[in-house]
Formats: C-alpha cells, sequence, structure tokens
C-alpha cells in the first residue's frame, strides 16, 4: 500500500469538473483508490464520493493506493494533482 | 403592469414574449415486484439510453455554447455512472423489491440531500445536477424521447429554475433572455447567459401562472428588474435604453483590442475615471488601458470613521491585481469643497473651494496622510500602481509630500514589509500649478490636469450657480493655452501628461488635444470606445494644417 498527501491550491477546490477529470484518471488503474479528508475516506473512482468530500483550496487530502499497479497509480495520480489541483 | 426585481447576471435589456418553461414532471409511484433482476436490466438499458442521450448534449453545447459549459455533461455522465449511485439503486431493487424508478427517485432525493447540506453554495448547486441526471434516467424509463421546449418565437424564458439539459436544448436564436425564480450567480442558466451575452435575472420571485404567461415582457438586465404587460412609457424608455445599449455593443465589437492610434501613427493612453471598487467591471467590459483617476474619496465617505490602512491596502491591492499590470493611477483624498466627511471634524469655512482640502488637509494632519501612503506603497508591490497628489499650487507642496513619503518608506523598510515604488504624479487643476509646471515637471513623473477646478479657478465661475452660465465656456481659449503649456513643459523635463477632467471626455476636442500632443485621456468608461473611434480616424498632421 502506498499514500501521500496533498494540500488543494486550486482556488476552486476539488468542484464538479476537476472531479471528474480526477475520478478518469484514477479509473484507469485496477487497484482500490481512496481519497480522505479529515478522516473521511471516499471511492476515488466514484465522482459523488469526491465531490461529496468538499475539498476546498487550502485543505489537505490523502490518497492511497492499495493493489498490484499501486506503484504506477501512485506516480500518475500525484502527477496529476500537482499539475491540476 | 407588474415589475419584478431579480439579480442580474447579464447586463443588457431584452422586450419579448414571455413564455414560461413547464418541465415534464414525473410521477413516480412505488410498485411491488416480483424479479428483481429483470427490473434491474430495465434500469441498465435506461441507464445505457440515458449516457447516450447526455453524449449527444455533450456534442451540441459543444457546438453552440463552447468546452467550458458542456464539460458538465461529461461530468453528468460520469455521475450516471457512479458506483454508489448504481449501487444505490440496485441495492434498493433488490431489498425493498421496488420498481426501478422509484428506487431512482429515492437515490437522488438522497444524493441531493447531501448535496444541498453542504457548507459551500457551488456545491449546493450541485444538487439540481443529481436530480436532472435522474430525471433523465425516469424520462427513458417511462418511455419518454426527453422533449425539448416548444417556443416557436423570440421569447423570454421564464421558469423557477432550468437544468443545464433543459437550457441547452432551448433553440437559442429564439431565446431573447432567461429568468428564473430560484437559481443563483453560480447557476448553469447563469453561467450560459454570460456565455451567450444575454440578459438574465436569476432570484426573482415572479409567479408562473397566466399573469405573465405570454405577455409582453422586459428584462432590465441593468438594474435586475422584468416588467410584465409595461406600460407605454416603460416601453418607450426601455426601447431606448436598448438601443443605445446595442450600439455601445457594436462598437464594442469592431473596437476592442485595437490600439489607440492615429492614422499618423500618434499613440495615445486611454484611460479609464472610476469612483469606486465596484467599476472595475466597467473598466475592463470598455477595455481601458488602464485606470487615469483612482478617486480613494469613497473609501472615507462611505465610512463613519477613518478607514483602517488595512482595509485601504485591500482595496488598492484588488485594483492592481484586477488591471493585472495595467496602470491604475490613485489620487490621494480629496475630500472637502463639496465632498465633506463629518468625522473629520472640519471647521465651518467661508469659501470651501478655496479652503482647506486635498492635498491641504493631508499636509495639516501628515498622519491621516501616511495611513494612506502606507496602504498605497504596501499594494504597489501587487500591480502597476501611480499615486497622485490632488490640488498641488507649489513645488514647495511636492517636496513636503516627498519628506513625508520618505518616512513612509523607511518605516515600511524598519518593520520588513514589502511594498512596491509607484510612480508619483500630480494633478494640474491650479492656475499657480500651470504657471510653476515647468519647475513641478522636474519633481513628479507624471502631470494630469484636472480641468473641472482648472476652469473654475481660471474663470473665477462656480460651476454650481446657474446663474452665471453665460458667463461661463468650457472650451475658454485660457483653459486650453493652459492645457498646451502643461503638456509642453511635461515633455520638456521628459514626463507625460493627461487630462483625466470632464474636458478629456469632450468628443468635440479630442483632435484638438491630440494636436497638443496630450499623452493621456482619462474618462468615465463609457466614453472610452467612443473616442478610441474618433482617435483611429484622425491624422494628427492634416488636424494641425487644417486649422
Amino acid at each position: 500500500m502506498k499514500d501521500f498527501k496533498y494540500v488543494i491550491t486550486d482556488p476552486e477546490g476539488i468542484h464538479a469538473r476537476p472531479a471528474g477529470i480526477l475520478v478518469k484518471t484514477v479509473k484507469e488503474f485496477a487497484c482500490d483508490i481512496k481519497i480522505s479528508k479529515g478522516g473521511k475516506a471516499m471511492n476515488c473512482k466514484a465522482i459523488f464520493g469526491v465531490m461529496g468530500l468538499g475539498a476546498k483550496k487550502g485543505d489537505e487530502v490523502t490518497l492511497t493506493f492499495d493493489g498490484e499497479d499501486e506503484e504506477q497509480a501512485y506516480e500518475e495520480v500525484h502527477k496529476f494533482m500537482s499539475e491540476n489541483l | 403592469m407588474n415589475v419584478y426585481e431579480g439579480k442580474s447576471v447579464f447586463h443588457g435589456i431584452a422586450i419579448g414574449r414571455i413564455s414560461i418553461y413547464k418541465k415534464g414532471e414525473q410521477q413516480v409511484k412505488r410498485v411491488k415486484i416480483d424479479d428483481a433482476e429483470t427490473e434491474i436490466a430495465r434500469y441498465e438499458e435506461a441507464k445505457i439510453q440515458a449516457v447516450k442521450q447526455l453524449q449527444g448534449l455533450y456534442q451540441k453545447a459543444l457546438r453552440e455554447v463552447g468546452e467550458a459549459n458542456a464539460a458538465i455533461f461529461e461530468v453528468h455522465q460520469m455521475m450516471l455512472e457512479d458506483d454508489d449511485y448504481n449501487d444505490s439503486i440496485k441495492n434498493m431493487v433488490r431489498t425493498q423489491e421496488v420498481n426501478a424508478e422509484y428506487a431512482v427517485a429515492s437515490t437522488s432525493d438522497n444524493f441531493a440531500q447531501m448535496f444541498a447540506a453542504m457548507d459551500d453554495d457551488y456545491m449546493k448547486e450541485r444538487a439540481a445536477d443529481v436530480k436532472d441526471i435522474s430525471e433523465r434516467v425516469l424520462t427513458v424509463l417511462h418511455g419518454g424521447g426527453g422533449g425539448a421546449a416548444a417556443i416557436k418565437e423570440p421569447s423570454i424564458i421564464v421558469a423557477d429554475d432550468l437544468a443545464p439539459s433543459e437550457t441547452v436544448q432551448l433553440d437559442k436564436e429564439l431565446v431573447l433572455s432567461f429568468v428564473t425564480v430560484y437559481g443563483s450567480l453560480n447557476s448553469h442558466t447563469a453561467i450560459l447567459a454570460r456565455t451567450m451575452a444575454i440578459p438574465a435575472l436569476v432570484g426573482t420571485p415572479l409567479p408562473l401562472d397566466d399573469t405573465i404567461d405570454g405577455k409582453l415582457g422586459i428584462v432590465d438586465g441593468v438594474n435586475g428588474k422584468i416588467y410584465v404587460d409595461p406600460d407605454e412609457s416603460t416601453l418607450a424608455r426601455l426601447k431606448k435604453m436598448q438601443r443605445e445599449d446595442i450600439q455601445r455593443k457594436e462598437l464594442l465589437q469592431t473596437l476592442k483590442g485595437k490600439e489607440n492610434i492615429t492614422l499618423d501613427g500618434k499613440n495615445v493612453m486611454l484611460y479609464a475615471n472610476i469612483g469606486n471598487i465596484k467599476d472595475l467591471a466597467a473598466v475592463l467590459q470598455n477595455d481601458a488601458g488602464g485606470i487615469g483617476l483612482f478617486r480613494s474619496e469613497f473609501i472615507y465617505l462611505e465610512k463613519e470613521d477613518y478607514p483602517t490602512e488595512e482595509e485601504q491596502f485591500q482595496i488598492y491591492k484588488q485594483a492592481a491585481e484586477t488591471m493585472a499590470g495595467r496602470r491604475v493611477i490613485i489620487r490621494t483624498l480629496d475630500i472637502g469643497a463639496d465632498k465633506q466627511c463629518d468625522y473629520f471634524g472640519m471647521e465651518q469655512e467661508e469659501n470651501p473651494a478655496l479652503g482647506c482640502r486635498a492635498i491641504r488637509i493631508c499636509l495639516t494632519r501628515p498622519e491621516l496622510f501616511k495611513t494612506q501612503l502606507r496602504a498605497l506603497f504596501r499594494a504597489s508591490a501587487y500591480g502597476k500602481i501611480a499615486i497622485m497628489y490632488p490640488m498641488i499650487t507649489s513645488v514647495k507642496e511636492v517636496k513636503r509630500i516627498q519628506e513625508i513619503v520618505s518616512l513612509v518608506k523607511a518605516e515600511l523598510t524598519n518593520q520588513g514589509i514589502e511594498f512596491g515604488e509607484p510612480e508619483q504624479g500630480i494633478m494640474i487643476e491650479t492656475p499657480a500649478a500651470v504657471m510653476v509646471s515647468e519647475e513641478l515637471a522636474e519633481e513628479v513623473d507624471f502631470f494630469s490636469i484636472g480641468t473641472n477646478d482648472l476652469t473654475q479657478y481660471t474663470l473665477a465661475i462656480d460651476r454650481q450657480n446657474t446663474k452665471l452660465d453665460e458667463f461661463y465656456d468650457s472650451h475658454h481659449p485660457a483653459v486650453l493655452r493652459m492645457i498646451s503649456m502643461v503638456v509642453q513643459n511635461a515633455h520638456k523635463a521628459g514626463i507625460w501628461a493627461g487630462i483625466c477632467g470632464e474636458l478629456g471626455a469632450d468628443q468635440t476636442l479630442t483632435q484638438e488635444f491630440l494636436a497638443m500632443g496630450v499623452d493621456e485621456l482619462s474618462v468615465s468608461p463609457g466614453s472610452i470606445l467612443p473616442i478610441r473611434k474618433i482617435v483611429l480616424e484622425t491624422n494628427v498632421e492634416e488636424y494641425k494644417a487644417g486649422k
């Protein structure tokens, strides 16, 4: 299992559109991916869960990866987050 | 005639028939079913259909309103394919043995409530998205095709709220305006209206019944009103406003983005005068090259007590950041004469126009002045701020200002507070300043001529006194020669000179000012494009030769 923490810098936070793109990105991987904020963990492959976190600018979220392709997923998602959120 | 007020999303005037948009309300009954798997298969099929419809809408929206507005339909597809959403529906069908319609409607309510309860206005709006995608599935389950609204003539569309899938199916050519009872400035209708550049109101409490349906309506997006069944004088007044608005927008289209350059290649800066931070939108809309006069008085006049450094800093910073690198010339406090603040505790004066006003207050009360200067110097780190001092009559005054400025900078440095190096200029609005402009030009970075006061002081005529109209001449040669003299003295010292008084917007003088070599005209935002038009059509050398 791997994980990383990330502080949202996008002024809009993880709103509908970025949430959609994030979900699209993580769905490429087979491993189990969760996104959590303040102890609330959500399936990162489900858009309602991601949006339901209501992550705003300055909020810290944690992403965890568990499964066969976790290494690769970690790399890709980390890159995506720092470039887009 | 009835008038309703709402929040305006986009300026403009629309006149036309009102058409109430009626939703195909879905009645959902709870029905007990025998075979859960068949019911789930029904749902799956309906979902596939719904996703296909959304793909179609995405393509349509992409063509008509652009990628940014179309993206919502992609998000909608993902919502429909969301695991949690689908699990909830299937689970309900299996455990409660209910029909797919009921499971979809219940799940929709649950998810919508989750968003509605969130502490974020934008996310609250997403409750409408959940309902929208669920309605779509329900329509398919009911065997309907998801009908588009039946409008046949150009109309003002009125609804309690509009989902993105509803707005995108409307024939855009026939939509004059949107007016919704609910909805916020973040709603899709609002975003779409801005993209389509049509007037729209949200949060407008009007009755969706026969008292408005099919009636003539006027949407006044400038003042946030809709008139139903307007009387003749209102109709005539708004028609005139509409014509002016259209003309202005047409001018804007052709002139926006163009440089202010004459036929023979002379450049002039066209800046905007503003009296409040709220005017920034108008500045950008009218394509101003910068702000030539930011009247900082409003910060003082709107308050019951002296505004703090921090309050002022935030306002100046916002102006600097909004203008993104374009010059923002902020005039320091110009209180006195006709602008009074009770808490300043100024004494009654026999002759306030010639009394303790503007820079004279600042120099007699340096603490007050320093607060504003600190805010201005700090905000200068965030953009291209320039400071302008009003009512200057002598070099000595400028020297005293420079001393106070050095003190302020030293203080900020000692305190380790970040600040920028703004340009500093003065207003030329007294005959004395004109006469010593050659010396003043050596001390400052720019001149801006305040023609209102300069004319009043030069002609010794109170402009408020209408009995003196026959003696008043805004084009008096004395004033025009003074302007010319100031410009020449500025250029001799290698600095620029502009005009920020009302005369700057006088279109009959634009060519004359260009001939004098005036470098900048600062006018109300609405005057910028008409003046740009004159600049573009002028050949300065020919104009001079023809005089």
